[in-house]
């Protein structure tokens, strides 16, 4: 194939992510013409029924949107929930789900670094293949999320849709000695992260900044999980409740999933790429020597850097999983009441994968009035078009069987979870 | 315990016994596929959880098909096919007849696949407008009015429960399958699986409402072991007592209301939970 001929990429089935997508690209010579991420993932339609349901039944529900991030939308439940009931949560229990979402975003980065975007850049179709010639990667990924999924297990009964989220605190809260006995493990983790870090940076990249709009939670003294102000590398600073002020969903039709943009229309990048070059300095000093080490620019533009980003991520959540562990005492009671009110909330917390946000409106019975819920992946989907527009071109000379893989490979830098991002929201219509 | 160097590359050789070593054609292992339909991909996902048997099995079987794990496909037919997800689009409807004729045993993994899932929910409701409720464009969308297990579809050998299931189960289930024997998984309640914990009844000792008398077990009791009722996420036992719990959490003073929702969940369009929902919402 002459690089003057037109050709088109065609993925039916995306493989190693989460959900069901296609992607589509049309290309004359070096001139990318069309370029489309379907996704075909049959709609839900969450938003619609939750209303009537009890606000009690939200994180439960919420959960079942996503297999692999059901900790994310419990998290913003809750919280979107309390806020509308105007609830301060106990602080031990504020400590504990931090950690519970250290647990997920563990399990959650261990199985894309190794499973999903390794084998990309060593060249295996999966994981398993790449088991064969290299077992000790693959089991150390394997053993680092089978960790998450432990301290997820332990606080929540089962590593999928666990149980003791609540509105208010949780349904149950683990004793001192419970936790203790996750210490052992998770400082094999943390050396395992540092260990993914040096395994990462050592992988080889291809030259592609871009320039971003990085949007993420910001926290003056902690890197974010569930608080903290919304805010962008190019000088966004908001609450939570006003983030449909500044943001909206087109919904276009080669997809399931709705855009998010900018309002104006801009696209913009969130998750680990987005929270690191925003929070950099809020990361532990293990954390911060393990990017400068594996000469991770601040700010990192490179996405098929985010492999590295994930790493470090993971150093963090390992040692931020020791630190609460060790600072935790229980709190007087597992959940505090609910008072009886109507009212409207908002939340954002940090998936694996980027900001989630819920808004709930409840009556005075505690039933869900409206909800909206914007995953991460819907809001990337237009960056991730962006970037194959820009990406394609650079594989023109490559057999269109490798820039295929290398096209794929470039969605995988977003982990996208595409069954979050099907269902969606009551939106502001905009036709076009 | 040290931790390993990941730079360290391939520390270990295969054992020798491990088939398909590379180069090496040996006799063909038994294929399994695991196909997805309008789902979480959470009881998928339970395959890559089980991180102490997953190189097992991947040294017992072929992974031929399961997009969310490799990019590598290989043709059917399939020993097992694991169905995830319920039908809620015509071409879902047809997809799931040609999977049927491409695998020899084919198993429904989850509350999605076995019983629709919670997205049956609209299966009491007006699905148009639950779309425009959330689409802008609602003539973009393409959906069923209901969200249909995969036996209404097509024959199926075996289903797991669970929202999500358990992945032990799961592990049971491809070794007995390998073996041509039946699986242990047993069919009684969750009621069951709380005495053997040694919990106390929570109904019993503190009046909260649990659906554990009538959810089919295989969760380990979790919820009722966190302080909480049981939600059913199991879905139905056989012959579960309905009517009897209706009246029991009636008399604990749980709303009418509240109990139609408790059975519509995660199994909302099993026909004990359906039923119950609709006759405690009549009441």
């Amino acid at each position: 194939m002459t690089r003057r001929q037109s050709r088109t990429i065609k993925v039916d089935t995306l493989a190693r992510v989460e959900g069901e997508g296609a992607l589509f690209i049309r290309m004359r010579g070096e001139q990318v013409t069309d370029v489309k991420l379907r996704i075909y993932e049959p709609p839900r339609l969450f938003e619609a029924f939750l209303r009537g349901r009890h606000y009690d039944e939200a994180p439960d529900i919420t959960a079942r949107i996503c297999g692999i991030c059901p900790i994310a939308y419990q998290m913003s439940a809750v919280h979107a929930i309390e806020r509308a009931l105007g609830l301060e949560i106990h602080p031990a229990n504020r400590l504990l789900r931090r950690l519970f979402y250290c647990g997920e975003w563990i399990e959650s980065h261990a199985l894309h670094v190794y499973m999903l975007h390794a084998p990309d850049f060593l060249g295996y179709q999966d994981a398993i293949a790449m088991a064969r010639d290299h077992r000790a990667v693959v089991e150390q990924g394997l053993r680092l999320k089978k960790i998450g999924n432990r301290i997820v297990t332990l606080m929540g009964g089962r590593e999928i849709h666990p149980v003791s989220a609540a509105v208010g605190g949780f349904y149950k809260t683990p004793t001192k000695r419970q936790l203790r006995e996750l210490v052992d493990d998770l400082q094999w983790a943390l050396d395992a992260s540092l260990a993914t870090v040096r395994f990462a940076a050592g992988l080889e990249f291809p030259d592609f900044d871009q320039d971003y709009t990085f949007v993420a939670l910001s926290h003056p003294d902690e890197y974010p999980f569930n608080e903290g102000r919304l805010v962008s590398s190019r000088g966004l600073d908001i609450g939570a409740s006003e983030y449909e002020d500044h943001f909206a969903e087109k919904h276009v039709e080669h997809s399931n999933a709705l855009h998010s943009t900018m309002k104006g229309g801009a696209s913009y990048l969130v998750g680990p790429m987005a929270r690191f070059n925003l929070n950099f300095d809020r990361l532990p000093p293990v954390a911060q020597e393990a990017a400068r080490e594996a000469k991770l620019a601040v700010p990192c533009r490179n996405p098929f850097r985010s492999i590295v980003i994930r790493g470090v991520e993971l150093v963090f959540a390992c040692a931020e999983a020791l630190r609460a562990i060790a600072e935790y005492e229980p709190p007087p009671e597992a959940r505090v009441e609910r008072p009886r009110r109507a009212g409207v909330g908002h939340a954002i917390t940090e998936a694996p994968r980027g900001i989630l946000y819920h808004r709930y409106e409840i009556d005075a019975d505690g039933l869900i009035v409206s909800a909206k819920i914007v995953p991460p992946t819907s809001q990337n989907q237009k960056r991730i078009e962006e970037d194959l527009r820009a990406f394609a071109p650079t594989v023109v000379n490559a057999s269109l069987e490798e820039a295929t893989w290398r096209c794929e490979q470039a969605i995988r830098n977003y982990d996208p979870c595409i069954s979050c991002a099907t269902h969606f929201l009551k939106l502001e219509i905009e036709r076009t | 315990m040290s931790a390993p160097d990941a730079n360290g590359g391939s520390g270990r050789a295969l054992s020798p016994s491990a088939p398909n070593d590379r180069g090496r054609p040996s006799a063909p292992k038994p294929k399994i596929g695991v196909f997805k339909f309008a789902s979480c991909d959470g009881c998928q996902l339970s395959l890559l959880d089980a991180e102490d048997e997953l190189l097992a099995i991947t040294g017992a079987v072929d992974i031929a098909y399961f997009p969310e794990a490799t990019r590598a496909v290989m043709k059917g037919p399939y020993d097992i096919g694991l169905v995830e997800g319920s039908i809620t689009t015509r071409h879902d409807a047809n997809r799931i007849q040609q999977i049927r004729r491409q695998c020899r045993t084919l198993v429904t993994i989850g509350a999605c696949a076995t019983a629709g899932g919670i997205q049956a929910l609209r299966n009491w409701k007006d699905v148009d407008e639950f779309v425009r409720a959330v689409y802008a464009t609602p003539q973009y969308i393409s959906t069923l009015d209901l969200s249909t297990p995969i036996e209404q579809h097509v024959r199926v050998d075996f289903e797991l429960r669970g929202c999500p299931i358990n992945k032990h189960q799961l592990v049971e289930l491809i070794a007995a399958t390998l073996a041509g024997r039946k699986p242990n998984v047993p069919a009684y309640s969750v009621c069951l699986e709380c005495k053997r914990r040694g919990n106390v009844c929570i109904t019993v000792a503190k009046g909260v409402p649990c659906l554990g008398p009538v959810t089919h077990a295989g969760c380990g009791a979790l919820c009722p072991s966190f302080d909480r009722g049981c939600y059913g996420c199991f879905g139905p036992m056989e012959t579960p007592n309905t009517t009897a719990l209706i009246a029991r959490f009636r008399a604990l003073g749980q709303p009418d209301d509240q109990t139609s929702r408790a059975f519509r969940g995660f199994n909302a369009w099993a026909w004990p939970f359906r039923k119950a929902s609709d006759d405690a919402e009549r009441t």
